[in-house]
């Protein structure tokens, strides 16, 4: 197992976001978390980072507890995260930006840009800003974690302001970055997406309520979720 | 030593220091370039090229008055560059300077104000610039400075844009910890001109950035937009004022500061807009706070440390 979260817990401004979060996520998959807005799903996505700190619970990588470690040393073992709505840095060019990522490796910074759509030619100079779109900036991001060559990939909503006649471009990416031998934890709404993870893992009301394949969580998905209008962990509880 | 050799021994001691800071001194002695290279009160070198004079003299110790004047339709080809240093680590410098641009013409002028050893040196610069019709005027006023700190500058700057004329602004640290500024700016914009005043500087130890800059936008259509980046540690502390007036139709300005806060350092930034015209629009944006935690998070999760992130966000800001 590459990442096991054993009964996570995470409070925000008093109030507990995430509870009893047991997920396993296994070396080598793809691994959707879905859910309803509100859910707990990102709020999970950055305690796995360091974002945010638990205030419960372990998050074991690589059967190593790395719940009090900071941002940058998980980053270190081979963890990284795309926001879902990336930052915006002025004076620093996609170039510099990208290659934090590289580092000293030999991959090719054009060809990361070219796999998500984006002509070197006309963006390795620009600078990452206001000048540029949500959707390039999210590709962007995307061809940073593919420089990146992690362990595991947190993609929050990759899928997010790219229009869809490029959902196709994310689809191929995030298989890409997968057959590099990254795992993936995304989050996503987008039926698309969650169909090519190995297993999804839906998140209710802050608790993982079941980890099984893309069409047995989507249909309970459907069927429970999406009719349910209590998702208020405090008044309801898990499904 | 006769006076011939002396100058030609702080000319090249100059020329050296500015190669030792990473820079091209190529513009400094190449002909194709017009230059004016000034040690303390000494004139080095003068130089125009077709179509652009340069002159300089020395008033009385430590004062230099110098005149670049660029004549009508003129489009000067290279960048002009003028060097202002000091070598020694302590005295006084005053320089005045008149630029003139003729009806039509275009030039870049780069003013390196160089001090790399300066422990306690004063640096007074005084412009009068003038931008005729259509004419097209970039200036970059670029700072080399000691690691001590030992520099008060006080750059005084007023231009008069006429109508259709264009005027770029930008001063930037480019090396060393800026000492103490005292920036005093002010343009005064006639019909369809247009000002960018754009600073860029960053405080440390116990530095103090005060910087003024003032844009009228006197004539209709005409626009100007200051952008101020500041950021700050240690000690350090800022006054930035920038002050856009609308007082033209259709007039369009805009005020943009940004300040980085870290350690104990003090920031106040005071945009102040105002119109005469009621078809005229300014506004403004200021922002002073630490580092954007999302930036930060970003590279951190790309695996810098936080100083490392914090230091590439600086100098993107800074850029």
């Amino acid at each position: 197992m590459l990442l096991r979260l054993k009964n996570i817990e995470v409070e925000r401004d008093g109030r507990k976001i995430v509870r009893f979060a047991n997920i396993d996520v296994k070396k080598g998959e793809i691994h959707g978390l879905i859910g309803l807005n509100g859910a707990g799903k990102s709020t999970l996505a950055y305690a796995i980072m360091g974002v945010i700190p638990i205030s419960q619970g372990t998050i074991l990588f690589k059967e190593k507890d790395i719940s009090g470690l900071g941002i940058t040393e998980r980053a270190k073992l081979g963890i990284t995260m795309a926001w879902q709505e990336p930052a915006r840095f002025e004076g620093i060019s996609v170039r510099d930006y990208l290659h934090v990522s590289r580092k000293d490796r030999d991959d090719s910074i054009e060809e990361a840009l070219e796999l998500v759509a984006l002509n070197p030619k006309k963006y390795l100079s620009r600078e990452l800003g206001e000048s540029l779109s949500g959707g390039e900036r999210k590709r962007i991001e995307l061809a940073s974690v593919y420089l990146m060559r992690p362990e595991l990939a947190i993609l929050d909503e990759p899928d997010s302001g790219i229009d869809m006649m490029s959902i196709y471009d994310i689809i191929g990416l995030i298989k890409t970055i997968n057959s590099r031998g990254t795992t993936v934890l995304m989050i996503t709404h987008r039926d698309e997406i969650s169909e090519i993870a190995d297993r999804n893992t839906l998140m209710c009301s802050g608790t993982p309520a079941i980890t099984d394949t893309p069409i047995k969580v989507s249909r309970i998905f459907r069927e429970m979720c999406k009719n349910c209008d209590e998702h208020d962990f405090e008044k309801k509880g898990a499904c | 030593m006769d006076r011939k050799t002396i100058y030609e021994k702080e000319y090249e001691m100059l020329v050296k220091a500015y190669e030792e800071a990473g820079e091209d001194s190529k513009p400094l002695i190449s002909e194709e370039f017009a230059s004016l290279v000034v040690n303390g009160d000494k004139i080095l070198a003068s130089r125009g090229t077709e179509g652009i004079e340069m002159r300089a003299e020395r008033r009385d110790e430590g004062t230099i008055e110098a005149w670049i004047t660029v004549e009508p339709g003129v489009k000067v080809k290279n960048p002009v560059h003028v060097c202002f240093g000091m070598l020694p680590r302590e005295g006084k410098q005053h320089v005045i300077n008149h630029i003139d641009l003729g009806e039509g013409s275009e030039v870049e002028l780069i003013s390196h104000c160089f001090f790399p050893n300066a422990v306690n040196v004063e640096h007074i610069s005084e412009g009068y610039i003038n931008i005729g019709k259509r004419a097209k005027f970039a200036y970059s006023e670029e700072h080399f400075h000691s690691d001590a700190g030992g520099v008060v500058v006080k750059p005084l700057t007023h231009v008069h844009v006429e109508e259709e004329g264009d005027y770029i602004n930008t001063f930037v640290m480019k090396h060393g910890r800026m000492g103490e500024l005292y920036m005093d700016y002010e343009a005064d914009v006639d019909a369809r001109g247009r000002t960018s005043m754009i600073t860029k500087v960053y405080g440390k130890g116990n530095d103090i950035v005060n910087a003024r800059e003032v844009i009228r936008l006197n004539g209709e259509r005409a626009t100007g937009i200051i952008k101020t980046r500041v950021a700050l540690r240690d000690e350090s502390t800022s006054e930035v004022i920038n002050i856009t007036e609308g007082n033209a139709p259709y007039s369009r300005g805009h005020v943009d500061c940004t300040e980085i806060l870290m350690d104990n350092a003090k920031a106040t930034s005071i945009p102040q807009i105002s119109a005469s015209h009621p078809k005229a629009k300014v506004t403004h944006e200021a922002a002073i706070g630490s580092v954007d935690k999302k930036q930060l998070q970003t590279l951190m999760a790309r695996g810098l440390t936080e100083d490392e992130a914090t230091d590439m966000i600086v100098k993107g800001l800074l850029a």
